[in-house]
């Protein structure tokens, strides 16, 4: 009853085309933004923001771009933590080798250098396919893990081999206090988001789904597959990059290699396929499932443990935490393969029947 | 050039290692269809196995024979490996019929995670020794025909026999026995193999319960050489790219593909490692798959993809 369409007429293509066609789902998202912007500072204390919050921002915005190439583009990668790793330290060397670039820049021009980097890893997409593509890219994250380990260039020649930024600051606006990165990231994260929506919506974004749902077919209507795959891998990439920079500057402050290992590509992926592949919410249900259940059962396994009155060692936490997170993911696979994207648009459509489905 | 040779030679051996755990990826990906993520956790929990049952027998036995006890660890971790494949059908692909491929890949990292979790707490999670009897002294051959002669480990040589073996009679197995019809019918389409009398379900079983034992093999092998211990489940890392070289559905393909990789590794670690710093044997392999892939995108042996509109 409440969300329902009725009565609200277009009466022009511009009206036809918003993003959200529904008025109610306009106020929503709205509404949403504002409380992420005014409302959680509010309430989050600073490990609400340290431990999730920042990191939850910053990997949906990773988890976007990888939903973009993997959901949209219907290319499976699994180097997009490597990516994530060439923004940050893109972004780095940016920042300590030319003098005076801003933060933002930097940000950007990581997202840059990934880019045209995801464009060359991508090349092999355009003649290997499916599984042999997943594998070829991890190709792309053990090269990245070793060069930026082994290269000393990449680290300014760090003997610890970790790199470090500090004193974050964008157009006069010190970036120290946790409610401050988060803010910032939270910018990032609207921005992009609502870039990547219009992008799914856009010319290109029917490209990329074409060559996903059958590339020979998209290739015989006009579509050029080399440009299509190469876009979207620049694209998701772009993304990825920046996620990368905004987690090495603004979540870690210090980093390395290990900080980007094959463990996050495959978290990153996980978080599109549980969220949802091709959709955008999806990968913010993604990003928000992965982050928030370790924390999750960190915290309540021991408690249950004494519960029961059984003390269980720290050891015991890390592999019942495994066995839990495989079993929910296999889980979840089973319940919905089409992901927590999925059960969302059946809760709206349900919706706008209630309280008359008949 | 008798370092030459030794160098080649050692690969050789290193690359029959990886293509004993590339075959399990190849067994279960010809017969489900399924790219199994799980096969590094599954040679984990396999040597796991294998390491404790063996330690408790030989407590059992006195410690008198050590053939004894291995031997009942081996049919203890076998039996163990059955009861994992059963569990894995009946929980996990049963449910996942006609997904698609992303979704079972992704199903099989989260039985990754599962058998890494449940291995550790019932195994313990301490770093364990597989003590099997391989000699563990390096010989000197062709002393006659190179100066020094090659050094060859012995227990490389053993590994790799015993991989050609396994292969022998899996590539038999596969095309020779009524049974192997059957999973070969499974890969080709799962329909018309149900429509045929196929039982899908115990036809996966069977699969995966071969590829828990090839894993068996594979981390006896690979346990004995390292140690039993959690960084073994890394070792499928390593072996991918052994899959994709020789094609995910061809077992002649999962041993050409580990020697070339196990050569291609050892001889670029030796002659073109210490110009950039050394450590590039993983991305190696990767690239070096890559290059192969360029060419014949399916892998060296795979079948052909034919795509049609």
């Amino acid at each position: 009853m409440i969300y329902r369409e009725n009565g609200q007429f277009k009466t022009t293509y511009a009206a036809d085309q918003q993003i959200f066609t529904i008025a109610q789902d306009k106020w929503f998202v709205l509404g949403l933004i504002a409380f992420a912007f005014i409302g959680v500072p509010m309430l989050a204390d600073e490990y609400m923001f340290r431990a999730i919050l920042i990191p939850f921002l910053i990997l949906s915005l990773a988890a976007l771009g990888v939903n973009l190439l993997v959901g949209y583009c219907g290319q499976i990668t699994l180097g997009a933590g490597a990516f994530m790793a060439i923004g940050a330290y893109a972004a780095y060397n940016f920042m300590i080798r030319v003098d005076g670039v801003p933060l933002v820049a930097a940000l950007l021009l990581g997202g840059a250098t990934t880019a045209a980097l995801g464009i060359i890893f991508g090349i092999p997409s355009l003649r290997v396919r499916g599984l042999y593509l997943a594998v070829a890219t991890l190709a792309a994250q053990f090269f990245c893990d070793w060069a930026f380990l082994r290269l000393g260039w990449f680290t300014n020649y760090s003997p610890s081999g970790s790199v470090s930024i500090s004193n974050l600051s964008a157009f006069g606006w010190a970036i120290d206090s946790p409610v401050e990165k988060y803010l910032f990231c939270l910018l990032f994260l609207v921005a992009f988001a609502f870039f990547a929506k219009n992008l799914t919506r856009a010319s290109i974004g029917r490209q990329w789904m074409a060559i996903r749902d059958m590339d020979v077919a998209a290739e015989v209507i006009g579509i050029r597959p080399m440009w299509a795959k190469l876009s979207a891998f620049a694209v998701s990439s772009f993304f990825i990059g920046v996620a990368g920079a905004l987690w090495g500057f603004v979540h870690l402050g210090s980093w390395e290699p290990a900080a980007f290992s094959v463990d996050r590509s495959f978290q990153l992926l996980f978080m599109v396929i549980i969220g949802g592949l091709g959709s955008i919410m999806g990968s913010f249900f993604g990003a928000a499932f992965i982050v928030i259940m370790p924390i999750f059962l960190n915290q309540a396994l021991p408690a249950l443990g004494s519960l029961f009155g059984i003390a269980i060692s720290t050891a015991g936490v890390a592999h019942a935490e495994f066995i839990i997170f495989g079993s929910l993911i296999v889980f979840f696979l089973i319940v919905e393969p089409h992901g927590l994207a999925r059960l969302w648009a059946i809760a709206k459509e349900k919706l706008r029947l209630w309280p008359f489905p008949h | 050039m008798g370092f030459f040779v030794e160098t080649l030679i050692g690969g050789l051996m290193a690359g029959m290692l990886y293509s004993l755990v590339a075959l399990g990826f190849v067994l279960i990906f010809k017969a489900s269809g399924v790219f199994n993520f799980a096969q590094g956790a599954m040679v984990l929990f396999a040597a796991l196995a294998m390491a404790r049952f063996s330690e408790w027998a030989n407590i059992v036995l006195g410690g008198d024979s050590l053939f004894l006890a291995n031997l009942i660890a081996f049919l203890g971790a076998g039996v163990v490996m059955f009861i994992v494949a059963w569990i894995i059908e009946r929980l996990v692909l049963r449910n996942l019929v006609n997904q698609e491929g992303a979704t079972l890949l992704m199903a099989t990292l989260g039985i990754a995670y599962v058998l890494e979790g449940v291995g550790q707490t019932i195994f313990g999670g301490q770093i364990y020794t597989i003590d099997v009897g391989m000699p563990k002294d390096p010989v000197i051959m062709f002393e006659s025909l190179f100066e020094g002669g090659i050094m060859i480990n012995k227990e490389d040589f053993i590994a790799a026999l015993i991989a050609a073996v396994l292969v022998g009679v899996l590539t038999l197995f596969f095309q020779k026995t009524p049974t192997g019809r059957a999973l070969r019918a499974v890969a080709d389409d799962h329909q018309a193999a149900q429509s045929i009398g196929i039982p899908l379900n115990r036809t996966w079983v069977i699969v995966w319960c071969v590829a828990g034992i090839v894993a068996l093999v594979a981390g006896i092998i690979w346990g004995s050489k390292l140690g039993v211990q959690f960084s073994l489940a890394t070792v499928a890392l390593r072996a991918l790219p052994v899959v994709i070289l020789g094609g995910l559905t061809s077992v002649p393909g999962a041993i050409i593909g580990g020697l070339i990789i196990g050569v291609g590794e050892k001889l670029s670690e030796v002659y073109l490692g210490p110009y950039v710093g050394g450590g590039i044997e993983i991305w190696f392999a990767y690239a070096l798959a890559l290059v192969f892939l360029l060419f014949r995108p399916q892998g060296l042996f795979g079948e052909k993809i034919i795509n049609r509109v």
